[in-house]
């Protein structure tokens, strides 16, 4: 069966203006909405305790809270983990570190007096140093990924590609992170570590639609940049909706099956997935047509690569 | 028309089967277990192994095996209500010389285990536990030896009649004040040639006052801040043995920080109060008017200003050696600045070298003076705090142990720089010397990420891990056969065989497995078949292009390979990143994509290829059906 026709010839291009302008109004509300509502950061990088607990029979969040605040216990943050009877607790303590046990102890003890069926299923404590460490650490880990594939893709093809490849992967990357800042789910280390897994996804995707690129300039007598990039992406359409789809249906899977360690990973994955696909169509190819991209750029590359010259 | 060779398919068969056979580990249960291992000085040997036997014959609690392992006994049972009562069995016969703690072990079959084939280590959010981020403060350590440095300048400056004003801190290190320019620069040139580890300075000239800065030279505070945090990991290694904790992971990270994972512990209270234990030293006198301590521990009989103390060996009869010190202190762990393990320069032989500050240096010189050719102690003193419910009130009390970590005799007068000498090895030499350190240059630990996983959590994770994994796999699987049919089911078949070599080298190399992990698995899986569609599509493409179906094949997988490659080392860049950045979760994370990426590479290129091969190779094609590209030529 096929899906897509194996002769489309869908103007990509054509839209360049309309997906710019729609790609940059969506960058600015992210990084807005990420300076302004910022993100809500989990407690891997807040610091303070987290206690979850199970309750026997379906509980509703406002009998959890009301509980808590009969037991003298304030600004607690209750959240569900999917499903009614997971609840997470979260607090920042002013006693410090040494109190972690107790304050799981004693939150226990006062949703116990409110309902017998509860238990404690885990609970942690973060200094709050060690929170912000994780934060710049995860930062120097996305500046190091970008730097280093603007690297490759600079020797493998050329420096305009590497420049259309960072643009896409900050967009990328920004838009994901801003979704986050729209919804305000939790942002933790395990999400942080799918942001990242974005990026090298729809670099995938990137460089799939590049070497196609480079390939029909070689190959073409006479390479109107305008129409090779169109071209590259319709042949590559099939492809790139595929893997799309896979890496789609293994995330699903993660998403209803993984339970709520996951929940946030395979969410932040499923939209790393749109945003990466769309951004190969509507933002990648037409910043690399801006830049002025023609076949004379990518034929010296042949003369050092004997592999490369032999082809077509 | 076969271009395929042969070196190939012997290549892709090696792999497969070392990928099911390092793999296939995982599938085994685990079984409920008690593993005994020694405590201080306690040998583990055939003559346990017989003894653990024997009082479970004795106690009729059913077991099914007893193996020595390693440095343990383990004893295999077939339910959990055995293996608590064998546990509680053996604890009450075997005492305190050994460590009995519960465990699950691997039914893996020994021959597997000797191949090193093993079950990947499943992480404390699969299994349950807790786990401590301690954070050194050392600190206290550096002003320690600034201080040391202090008084090192002033004896050096009063040996050399050199007069000085002050020596204190400031800055980053010490200030020293001199009233003349000759005075300073005299002081500079001993400084200097008498302590290398220091770098110094002229300061600012104010009025009258001359000075020199000095500060610690950044090798030597590496070195300080190095020797703070092994000696750290190592005490703490001691006492959670003491636990009783299966397989204990106690590790240095980063410069300043310490990983505790306890598997099975659900109590961090009892745990914290373990690595909360004080450490400190004390020499003393050996009294020699008892002539045998054995004797005097029988009666109980020692002169009113002695006591008896145990070494922390252990003798013939597996008890503790007494001896008899005077109860006197010359001079205590507060004063102690360095010890180090370091040859005799005189003699090669083992030692230990330990370097006291001024009091101490004085204490020790008065003593020694009058007690050349007399034996002196090292006691080595652990308080743990404990608190305790008595008549509804809290009572703060401290549990002490006290172990003699040596007894050497005076060979000279010295004060505050001597060195242990007649050791045996070099390792009881570096052992002693980090028991020293402990009791004296404990750095302060603060625990700054604390985690308690219940079991039940670790046992739900891992089931919906699993399903994940294979839900995950099923739906590409029928997604892929469904597109592009038999093309489809051969990378079917790749897919397969890439989450079994992923396993399979993941489980080899000890890569401990997490929800993360778990995570990254499903994500390769979908993303692996990636490189397959990229095959698929251009055999489509080439057959739309009116090539034969093998020249349709043969190009495919030629065209599509540089873009595979390019595509799957800017991916490796990405998982590269998470490995070595990221911490914790990150990282095994990080660590199974990378893995991942190799793998799928062999699997959905050179497997499917070898495959595609064998199916289409052999014979004379009429036509080829990859999902939609359907082509007929001849072959």
């Amino acid at each position: 069966m096929e899906l897509f026709p194996s002769n489309s010839k869908i103007d990509f291009l054509g839209w360049r203006k309309v997906s710019i302008v729609i790609s940059i109004i969506l960058m600015i509300v992210s990084i807005s909405l990420i300076t302004t509502r910022g993100l809500n950061y989990a407690l891997d990088f807040t610091g303070g305790v987290l206690v979850e607990v199970t309750y026997e029979q379906p509980v509703e969040i406002g009998q959890v809270r009301d509980a808590l605040e009969k037991g003298d216990i304030h600004n607690a943050l209750v959240q569900s983990l999917g499903g009614t009877r997971e609840v997470s607790i979260r607090l920042q303590p002013e006693g410090g570190q040494k109190d972690a046990d107790k304050i799981a102890t004693n939150v226990l003890e006062k949703l116990k007096a409110a309902r017998p069926d509860v238990t404690l299923k885990r609970h942690d404590f973060v200094g709050p140093q060690v929170g912000e460490e994780l934060k710049g650490d995860g930062m120097i880990a996305v500046v190091f990924v970008i730097i280093g594939i603007m690297i490759y893709i600079g020797i493998r093809f050329e420096k305009r590609f590497a420049i259309a490849a960072i643009a896409s992967e900050f967009h990328d990357t920004i838009l994901t992170v801003g979704f986050f800042a729209a919804t305000q789910r939790e942002f933790d280390l395990t999400v942080l570590a799918s942001v990242l897994a974005v990026v090298g996804y729809s670099i995938n995707d990137k460089v799939v639609v590049f070497d196609r690129v480079r390939e029909l300039f070689r190959s073409s007598r006479k390479a109107d940049s305008y129409e090779v990039l169109n071209r590259a992406i319709n042949q590559t359409l099939s492809r790139t909706i595929m893997t799309s789809l896979t890496t789609a249906l293994s995330m699903f899977a993660l998403y209803f099956f993984g339970g709520p360690a996951v929940h946030g990973f395979a969410l932040t994955m499923l939209i790393g997935i749109v945003i990466g696909t769309l951004s190969s169509f509507f933002f990648a190819n037409p910043i690399l047509y801006w830049l002025g991209v023609s076949k004379k750029d990518l034929m010296p590359v042949t003369r050092e690569n004997p592999e490369l010259a032999r082809r077509p | 028309m076969n271009e395929f060779p042969r070196w190939k398919y012997v290549l892709v068969a090696v792999v497969l089967l070392l990928g099911v056979l390092y793999g296939i580990p995982n599938l085994f249960p685990q079984q409920p277990a008690v593993q005994i291992s020694a405590n201080r000085g306690a040998t583990v040997d055939e003559a346990l192994k017989e003894k653990a036997q024997g009082v479970l014959e004795k106690g009729k609690i059913p077991f099914q095996r007893v193996e020595l392992q390693n440095e343990h006994v383990i004893v295999r049972f077939a339910g959990v209500d055995d293996q608590t009562k064998g546990s509680d069995a053996l604890r009450t016969e075997l005492g305190d010389s050994y460590i009995v703690a519960l465990n699950l072990v691997s039914t893996v079959p020994p021959w597997m285990r000797a191949i090193g084939a093993n079950a990947m280590p499943l992480g404390l959010d699969l299994r349950g536990g807790v786990h401590f981020l301690m954070q050194v403060d050392d600190k206290d350590v550096m002003d320690k030896q600034l201080q040391r440095y202090g008084d090192d300048i002033r004896s050096a400056l009063r040996d050399k009649n050199i007069r000085y004003q002050s020596v204190g801190r400031g800055g980053p290190g010490l200030v020293v004040q001199f009233r003349s320019a000759e005075d300073r620069d005299a002081a500079l040139t001993v400084i200097q040639s008498k302590m290398p580890d220091l770098t110094i300075a002229t300061g600012q000239t104010v009025g009258e006052a001359y000075t020199l800065n000095a500060s610690v030279k950044d090798t030597r505070i590496k070195e300080i801040a190095q020797n703070t945090i092994r000696q750290n990991v190592t005490t703490l290694r001691n006492r959670i043995n003491a636990l009783g904790v299966a397989e204990p992971l106690i590790q240095q990270q980063g410069d300043t920080r310490i990983v505790v994972e306890l598997a099975g512990v659900q109590d961090p209270g009892e745990a914290k109060k373990v690595l909360g234990t004080i450490a400190t030293l004390e020499y003393h006198a050996v009294d020699e008017t008892v002539s045998n301590p054995f004797e005097a521990e029988r009666t109980g009989q020692v002169p009113p200003d002695s006591r008896i103390y145990h070494r922390r060996e252990r003798g013939a009869d597996g008890k503790p050696i007494p001896i008899v010190l005077k109860k006197k202190v010359i001079v205590s762990g507060d004063e102690m600045v360095d010890a180090s393990s370091a040859p005799d320069p005189q003699s090669g032989t083992p030692a230990v070298s330990v370097v006291l500050n001024a009091a101490g240096g004085r204490k020790m010189l008065d003593f020694t003076t009058q007690n050349v050719g007399k034996p002196m102690a090292v006691v080595y003193i652990e308080r743990t705090p404990e608190t305790k419910v008595i008549d509804g009130k809290e009572v703060r009390s401290a549990k002490v142990t006290e172990e003699v970590i040596n007894s050497a005799t005076i060979r000279g007068v010295f004060s505050n720089r001597f060195q242990t000498t007649g050791l045996s090895s070099n390792k009881e030499s570096s052992d002693l010397a980090l028991l020293l350190r402990s009791g004296s240059l404990a750095a302060p630990i603060d625990i700054v990420e604390e985690r308690v996983i219940g079991p039940s959590m670790g046992q739900d994770n891992i089931e919906k891990g699993i399903k994940a994994v294979i839900l995950g796999l099923a739906a590409v699987l029928v997604f892929m056969a469904f597109y592009y049919w038999l093309f489809g089911l051969i990378a079917d078949v790749a897919l397969f065989f890439n989450l079994v070599l992923l396993l399979a080298i993941m489980s080899a190399i000890g890569v401990t497995l997490t929800m993360p992990g778990i995570a990254g698995i499903v994500l390769t899986l979908g993303m692996a078949i990636d490189a397959n569609v990229l095959i698929c599509e251009r055999v489509r493409e080439e057959l739309r292009n009116g090539s034969t179906p093998l020249a349709a094949i043969r190009a495919g997988y030629d065209k599509a390979w540089a873009t595979i490659l390019d595509a799957n080392v800017t991916h490796l860049l990405a998982a590269l990143a998470l490995m070595t950045l990221g911490s914790g979760p990150i990282r095994g994370f990080g660590v199974t994509l990378f893995i991942g990426i190799l793998t799928s590479m062999f699997t959905s290129v050179t497997v499917t290829h070898a495959i595609t091969n064998l199916v289409h190779g052999g014979r004379k094609l009429k036509g080829l059906y990859v999902g939609g590209g359907y082509a007929r030529g001849a072959a």
